[in-house]
């Protein structure tokens, strides 16, 4: 990270924060027990070995989890004014949007981990198809990066937290619920419609197949609200 | 190390925050920037340290302007803000530590110029400490030592004694005139032996606007005209501002009359007089002559509260 070296310290601090704190070890312990909730009992009342019921469930889950995660980042900061103290070190504001998105998602992706312990036991039950399960998880983490940014984005719009996790949570279900709505919408609006919808790509990309189309709209859709983000630490400015 | 700030102008809305305003700061200066509150002092500090853009003017720190230089111009500062906002979940020495980091200090210099801030600052007790849990004097001290950790040439405190009780304040102002030595420092308080104790040269702002710069000392002279005489009298009079008032603003030299307090028929006066004039004997043959039992009157030379209160209110 040449020519941007205070994302990692940044990032650490960050990363510190949510571990020195009960926040993330909550998080996490929520995320895993509705999972394995689910799981659980899929695998062990119906009798089905399957990742398939994780990787419905989590995009359900980040709808919450990720604007929970999100929502202090820079929101805390404005209202303590720890945020005029990083701005007026030489530090970039983009380096501040990127060190904090960075921070949020590696927790995200560390939440998610222990639910490779699931593919573990199913592996061990039976033949299973890594393939699509590592797209998945692939996916997931975009998709979930996706949100982070929004969830930074929407940090970035407000000093208060509460309005930071309604912001963000109404963003993503949005983004969520629009390819839900089809059918009540005319056939030319439909397509893109469905193109807007973070699931509809996740379940491409969820099938196993990893299609540049799928990619692209999801780092475009990250591009974009961490630029915003990155505007919305500017306005101060104007 | 020189500020040079070049008719800076900033508006929230329709009010004007701070308006034309120009100074120069030279090297190993201490200036106190002096106002009352809102006057502008925290506006202009917050466009020295590039946290937030002038609507119209220039900031050059050491020949670099801060709109085209705002990287290095921040490098070469150290800012405390208002209010001394810190992580309060991070212990001291994480804090500094993220602080040097963030000024990029190189990672083998970090751990010994933590230990210098410590000791410089009297933080050896409360290192391992989470700032949250620390009190308001040695959160200051924190404040001070991130702003100092990467020996910052230029040094902006807002209000870096506020809130500290009188030991500490002592103990700050030491520490701020021993760093300022070396460094250009810009301070703001509304207290005004805060000035007198650690400044060479004084600022005073109202309204957006500078009403005066110059040393203490200077600003004492230059508005040593404002002598006042004070004048307690009893007297049987229906009103005083009828009766008494007009007929001592008749005295020569006697600039201007004001009622300071009354009780039953007890009157207090502050007689400013023009440079140089005494009036004492002229102001005792008049209320001789009028009747009026004198209790208490004396003369006073100007102090910088004065100075202060002259150029801040009208």
């Amino acid at each position: 990270m040449m020519g941007y070296p205070n994302i990692l310290p940044i990032f650490r601090r960050e990363l510190r924060y949510y571990f020195n704190s009960p926040v993330a070890y909550v998080v996490i312990i929520v995320f895993l027990a509705i999972i394995g909730w689910f799981f659980t009992s899929n695998l062990f009342l119906m009798n089905v070995a399957s990742m398939r019921i994780v990787f419905d469930l989590v995009p359900l889950i980040f709808l919450f989890f990720v604007p929970a995660i999100t929502m202090r980042l820079l929101a805390e900061e404005k209202k303590s004014g720890t945020l005029e103290l990083l701005t007026t070190k030489p530090v970039r504001d983009v380096e501040i949007v990127l060190g904090k998105f960075l921070a949020a998602w590696a927790l995200l992706a560390a939440a998610l981990a222990p639910t490779l312990l699931y593919l573990v036991t199913i592996a061990s039950l039976g033949s299973i198809d890594f393939g699509p399960v590592f797209a998945a998880y692939f996916g997931l983490l975009l998709m979930g990066g996706v949100y982070v940014g929004i969830g930074v984005l929407s940090s970035g719009l407000t000093e208060n937290q509460i309005i930071a996790f309604i912001i963000s949570f109404l963003i993503v279900l949005a983004l969520f619920m629009i390819d839900k709505v089809l059918m009540y919408v005319p056939e030319g609006l439909a397509t893109t419609m469905e193109f807007l919808g973070t699931d509809h790509h996740f379940s491409n990309i969820s099938r196993g197949v990893i299609d540049s189309r799928d990619v692209i709209y999801f780092a475009s859709l990250l591009g974009f609200s961490l630029f915003l983000a990155t505007v919305s630490l500017e306005r101060r400015k104007w | 190390m020189s500020i040079a700030v070049r008719n800076l102008t900033k508006k929230y809305g329709e009010q004007k925050a701070i308006d034309d305003i120009s100074f120069d700061v030279k090297t190993g200066e201490i200036l106190g920037f002096l106002g009352p509150n809102g006057a502008g002092k925290t506006t202009t500090m917050k466009i020295i340290t590039c946290y937030m853009p002038p609507a119209s003017g220039t900031v050059e720190v050491d020949g670099l302007n801060i709109f085209d230089h705002s990287l290095d111009v921040r490098k070469k500062i150290g800012y405390l803000p208002e209010l001394n906002p810190l992580y309060l979940d991070m212990n001291v020495l994480d804090y500094l530590e993220y602080s040097a980091q963030l000024h990029g200090l190189k990672r083998e210099a970090i751990p010994h110029r933590i230990k210098e801030m410590v000791s410089t600052c009297g933080l050896e007790e409360v290192r391992q400490k989470d700032i949250g849990e620390l009190s308001k004097g040695y959160r200051q001290r924190v404040g001070l030592a991130q702003a100092m950790i990467h020996e910052p040439d230029v040094l902006i405190l807002d209000e870096p004694t506020s809130g500290l009780d009188p030991n500490q304040i002592v103990e700050i102002r030491n520490l701020i005139k021993q760093l300022g030595r070396a460094k250009t420092v810009v301070l703001s308080t509304h207290i005004l032996s805060e000035v007198q104790a650690t400044c060479d040269r004084v600022l005073i702002i109202n309204e957006g606007k500078i009403v005066a710069d110059g040393t203490p000392e200077q600003l004492k002279q230059n508005f040593q005209g404002a002598e006042t005489v004070t004048l307690e009298l009893k007297a049987s009079v229906g009103n005083p501002l009828e009766h008494i008032s007009p007929k001592l603003r008749a005295i020569a030299h006697v600039s201007n009359v004001e009622l300071l307090s009354e009780s039953d028929s007890t009157y207090r006066f502050a007689l400013h007089i023009e440079k140089g004039a005494d009036i004492r004997e002229p102001a005792f043959r008049l209320a001789v002559a009028e009747g009026w039992i004198l209790l208490e009157m004396y003369r006073k030379g100007t102090s910088l509260e004065e100075v202060f209160h002259r150029l801040t209110t009208s």
